[in-house]
């Protein structure tokens, strides 16, 4: 099994401070009504996609969930037109059509960040059947949280995975919520990664899901088995989401009082600066690394706020669809 | 040209498709086994891995479907009965209908969804279901509804190489109805091309799948009594031939929609809301609908033969906008 080099650290802490300050300014940005719709960050997990999305090779296939941000920014996706995306700009990555449910850029692997909970695992599976059967041999990551652990569709995608054998990686980001409800209150076992054991599956636990190296060791052996033809993983990662469900939806939703505070005091972002700092003694390319940061951060919101809005026009690409009426007054 | 029947028209299409081009496979229920007939001899061709039989899933390997085409594969999916689809709503309406959309044109889904309508043959509601009208709902869903075998390989085809997904409906009505198809690989229909089954002058019948027949027959026996009626059968519904259709009732000025689905919101209530809108000046007498009443097809034969379009009741509609 590989062990992480000095250099793979660094490459979790600029991905991971990426997604931390694209969100934070996003965020930010929203409540200032620059960005429309609501808006889903993953502050808090960036460890459990970072470490999963790096156990990946560059081409390898990724799905994801309504909380899209991190997950391209994990793969090392140019933050511009994600940052444009959210800005409803004809730049964005989804040409303003997506939004902050939907940051999914397909030239890095992606194959969608779906905002239907659940639904991305059976996709995940026909990912890993079509590059089987097309002889690709790449490994689909599948992330998905503890509520999509709840649908039917988990276990139609994880039986099948099992019974076809295919390389897929199942990565649950159990943050411990499913908006309002607790996964304590809705998941009949107490670690989802159990779960495996009914489709003869393997499994990891990542009980540190705030620890960049302890996912990606786990998601890498699994990673590692799929690539050797052994099948699907089911990790799970125990994690923590920071923010509301979505920013901008009025009034708390529900007060996670001390646990909130407790998982705060255990900042993954910080926890791997730390650990690096240990590691070589001093602070030189971190402070780089956060500098170069902030200027990508500044290029993507320029590059945004800049952008043109798509032409009401742009709302009938991209599917078939009838021709309007003139009486409709569109365009 | 030989004459093959509805059910052997699809399996040339899968055959001639698959054959030509090793990216499409077909997956489903019972396959293998070949309980429908149209995979008689596909495994024997092209092996379990392209002719892949699946377990009760069909949330599942319907979404599978849709990924495997992400990547470059083009799967045709057999949900055997059109209920089934329901229980893949999710992947249907949220991942297949949608992605090439939200995702800004990143990606496309080249795929069929096959389904047969097995009404009239006293298989109870749950089996029974007409539901395209539902998907033509949902736009990013292009919909396939042959009326006889040359329609039925020519659009089939014709959907296995569209790279946008397709949805075929297929009449169980129509299945052992025989008809003259031409063989190998050049077949084509393409879709939003609507067809003029009869031409005619007094009247004009749009009929959808298994209305085309019983149509064909109403618009045969009112010739007899000196009515010159047309019949046109739109084989796609997604995209729509509006042209042929509005072509047709300007000639007319008088118009009945069959449509075996239940009448609200059916295929033939957007048909003729199109005609109110693009020909009213044209009509000179009422838009009529024969479709199944909207109550559900019972077990018992008499009560689900009373409720289906006939050929009866088309002769019936056609009379009263004549007279």
């Amino acid at each position: 099994m590989d062990n992480l080099t000095l250099e793979q650290y660094y490459e979790g802490y600029l991905r991971m401070l990426r997604i931390r300050k694209f969100e934070t300014r996003a965020e930010e940005n929203h409540s200032k009504g620059e960005i429309p719709g609501a808006l889903h960050s993953s502050l808090g997990q960036e460890a459990a996609v970072v470490g999963a999305c790096m156990a990946l090779e560059d081409d390898d296939y990724m799905v994801g969930t309504h909380r899209s941000h991190g997950h391209p920014i994990g793969k090392n996706a140019d933050m511009k037109p994600l940052m444009a995306e959210l800005y409803a700009r004809k730049t964005g990555i989804c040409g303003g059509k997506g939004g902050s449910m939907h940051l999914a850029d397909f030239s890095i692997g992606s194959l969608g960040e779906t905002s239907i909970v659940g639904s991305g695992l059976p996709v995940a599976v026909g990912a890993a059947l079509g590059s089987n059967m097309l002889g690709e041999g790449k490994v689909t990551l599948c992330f998905f949280g503890d509520g999509a652990s709840n649908e039917g569709a988990f276990h139609e995608a994880l039986n099948l995975a099992a019974i076809w054998n295919l390389p897929v990686v199942f990565l649950c980001e159990n943050n411990g919520w499913a908006v309002t409800m607790p996964a304590s209150k809705a998941v009949s076992v107490e670690n989802i990664a159990d779960r495996a054991a009914a489709y003869s599956m393997r499994s990891e636990l990542v009980t540190d899901g705030q620890d960049f190296e302890s996912v990606y060791m786990a998601t890498n052996r699994a990673v590692d088995a799929a690539r050797a033809g052994e099948g699907p993983t089911l990790v799970e990662v125990k994690t923590y989401r920071f923010a509301e469900h979505a920013a901008n939806l009025g009034r708390m939703l529900v007060d996670r009082g001390e646990e909130l505070e407790g998982w705060l005091k255990r900042d993954p972002v910080e926890i791997l600066r730390i650990k690096i700092t240990e590691m070589v003694g001093d602070e030189i390319r971190l402070k780089e690394i956060e500098s170069r940061v902030d200027q990508e951060i500044e290029q993507a919101l320029e590059f945004a706020k800049s952008s043109g809005s798509p032409d009401v026009a742009d709302a009938f690409d991209d599917v078939y669809s009838e021709k309007v009426p003139d009486y409709y007054n569109i365009a | 040209m030989p004459r093959i029947s509805f059910i052997e028209s699809i399996r040339q299409a899968q055959y001639e498709e698959m054959a030509r081009d090793p990216k499409v496979f077909l997956m489903g229920e019972d396959l293998v086994a070949n309980v429908f007939g149209t995979a008689t001899g596909l495994i024997e061709e092209f092996g379990a891995e392209r002719v892949r039989d699946t377990p009760l899933s069909e949330n599942g390997f319907v979404g599978a479907a849709a990924g495997a085409s992400m990547v470059g594969a083009r799967p045709i999916v057999d949900l055997t009965i059109t209920s089934f689809i329901y229980v893949a709503m999710d992947q249907v309406c949220s991942i297949i209908a949608k992605s090439k959309y939200i995702y800004g044109g990143q990606v496309k889904l080249p795929l069929v969804l096959r389904m047969c309508m097995f009404y009239g043959n006293s298989n109870a509601a749950q089996h029974s279901d007409r539901n395209y009208p539902m998907f033509m709902g949902m736009p990013g869903l292009k919909i396939i509804i042959p009326s006889n075998p040359y329609d039925m390989k020519g659009l089939l085809k014709t959907a296995i190489r569209d790279d946008d997904p397709v949805m075929s409906f297929e009449d169980g009505t129509l299945w052992s109805q025989k008809g003259e198809v031409p063989e190998g690989d050049d077949h084509f229909i393409p879709l939003g091309v609507a067809d003029i089954k009869r031409e005619g002058t007094d009247a004009t019948v749009v009929a959808i799948a298994g209305g085309v027949p019983l149509a064909l027959k109403a618009a045969e026996e009112l010739g007899k009594e000196g009515y010159s009626i047309e019949v046109v059968d739109p084989r796609t519904l997604v995209p729509l031939d509006r042209e042929t259709i509005i072509n047709s009732v300007r000639k007319t000025g008088r118009v009945v929609v069959v449509d075996p689905a239940h009448q609200s919101c059916s295929a033939a209530s957007e048909i003729s809301a199109i005609i109110a809108e693009e020909a009213f000046e044209s009509l000179r007498a009422p838009i009529l609908r024969v479709t199944t009443p909207d109550t559900h097809l019972p077990f018992f034969p008499s009560g689900e033969k009373a409720l289906l379009p006939s050929k009866d009741r088309i002769v019936s509609a056609l009379k009263k906008i004549l007279d």
